[in-house]
């Protein structure tokens, strides 16, 4: 073998890249996230828990747009109860905790949404309302 | 139709991980053991592709060299062009890994009417081999974030430049976009251009149809076929990878496990393709050797030490008498070579 010093120290870094992840986590399986159920005891969401979970990303998109671009903030009911479309209007009703429920699996997963760019938690607005 | 023949291997590979996925139990074989199997392929073939270069011998000095090499004082040397020092072939080896220098320099050559050839510059191969390869490069940085917990502050940091147009939710990703529009430029150059038609082979298509499948597939997965595809889910499964306990949780779209697999091929058939490419630039003997063969002499590694050099001077030494009686003329008549001795 020619060049051994150049070569084998190069192979080295190469096989500790590709299997970087394995030292990074340290032979520790994470723990999943648990998100936080909504306090107030609901039991039912605007759509079934299995689709929320991929989807409601996509449906908050949609809501948006219909909401802020053809001005259709419609009720949405459920159990009974009436709520506005939108995610504090709506969502953050029952999932009040933003820490305990949006962020652990954003966290997580390293999702970094932008909807709080805008939008405020409860515990956000409540704050904001005693100061103005 | 070799073209065709890619997307025929590629249709098969996704009907195999498609159906076969859906049957109870295979999500195992396709979940974890392929993927493993596949990483060591990957791993153990590009080590042992490497190494079999590395035993190669390289006889003669031969780096490609395309300006003023060095030579008198006040002939300026162009140092990255004709390298011969170990810090400008670095130099020169950096700029061809990271901004792949010598597809800068890629000319069109053609022949009008006279017949006149003419020579122009076509930077189109080296902007979309570039756009591809970084694009490619940020992708593989970004699924970082499936198998490292806690995510590094960086990945997020390279995925919100990612999706900085913030365009639906999901955010998409502007490298999805630049490496689908690589991948079709250098297809369609291949298909396109004569020439390169002609010297295309089904391993020239093939990686490129298993690329684009696999963006393709990703895309879908990520913006459009959402059904059962749980992120949480999903980490758990390739953090467990990383971490030797794998599980299968819940359901996984079969979009998943057709993605899964096709990157898994791509890893297995990485060290056994043109792909090696990769460890490969880093390997070749006409661009990281320097240009110093005139003050450095290059010892072909494999003579044979017994053999010692034999200068003319010794031949003669040699041979004088018999070249005398044959009349050869020689340097040094035998009278006086015999007084000398």
């Amino acid at each position: 073998m020619y060049n051994k010093g150049t070569i084998i120290p190069g192979l080295v870094i190469f096989v500790l890249l590709v299997t970087s992840p394995i030292w990074f986590n340290g032979f520790k399986a994470a723990t999943p996230p648990k998100p936080e159920l909504p306090p107030g005891g609901e039991k039912n969401c605007v759509m079934p828990k299995e689709y929320m979970r991929d989807n409601h990303m996509v449906l908050l998109n949609q809501w948006r747009d219909s909401v802020l671009r053809e001005e259709e903030r419609v009720v949405v009911t459920v159990d009974g109860k009436n709520y506005r479309k939108g995610l504090q209007m709506a969502c953050m009703q029952c999932h009040s905790n933003k820490e305990k429920f949006c962020d652990t699996c954003h966290t997580y997963a390293d999702v970094n949404p932008y909807c709080w760019d805008c939008h405020l938690t409860p515990k956000e607005a409540a704050s904001k309302e005693v100061t103005h | 139709m070799k073209y065709a023949f890619s997307f025929l291997a590629v249709i098969a590979l996704i009907l195999i991980a498609g159906l076969g996925s859906q049957i109870p139990g295979m999500q195992y074989l396709f979940g974890v053991v392929l993927p493993y199997l596949a990483i060591m392929l990957f791993v153990g073939g590009f080590v042992y592709r490497v190494m079999d270069w590395a035993k190669s011998p390289v006889p003669f000095s031969i780096p490609t060299t395309c300006g003023q090499g060095s030579s008198l004082d006040f002939i300026k040397q162009d140092k990255l062009e004709c390298p011969t020092t170990t810090t400008e072939v670095a130099g020169r080896m950096f700029l061809e890994i990271f901004f792949f220098r010598s597809l800068f320099r890629n000319t069109k050559s053609e022949i009008h009417d006279g017949p006149k050839v003419t020579y122009e510059s076509s930077k189109w191969l080296w902007l979309f081999a570039l756009i591809f390869h970084y694009s490619f490069l940020v992708i593989v940085l970004r699924h970082m974030r499936f198998f490292l917990e806690p995510v590094p502050f960086v990945l997020s940091i390279l995925e919100g430049v990612d999706s900085m147009l913030q365009i639906g939710q999901p955010a998409m990703y502007l490298t999805d976009v630049f490496i689908l529009v690589g991948l079709l430029f250098l297809y369609g150059r291949r298909l396109i251009t004569r020439h390169v038609k002609y010297i295309s082979l089904n391993n020239d298509y093939f990686p490129l149809v298993l690329i684009f499948s696999i963006a393709v597939t990703g895309i879908l997965m990520r913006y459009f076929l959402r059904t059962d595809i749980d992120i949480i889910n999903i980490k758990n499964l390739a953090i467990g990878l990383v971490t030797f306990s794998p599980v299968i949780g819940a359901k996984i779209g079969a979009i998943f496990y057709i993605h899964l697999f096709l990157v898994c091929t791509l890893l297995a058939y990485f060290p056994f393709s043109k792909l090696m490419h990769m460890g490969g630039v880093f390997m070749s003997p006409t661009r990281n050797m320097a240009n110093n063969s005139r003050s450095k002499r290059h010892i072909n590694p494999w003579n044979d030490p017994e053999i010692k050099p034999h200068s003319y001077a010794g031949y003669e030494d040699e041979f004088r008498e018999f070249m005398v009686d044959a009349g050869i003329p020689v340097e040094k008549e035998l009278a006086a070579a015999e007084d000398k001795a």
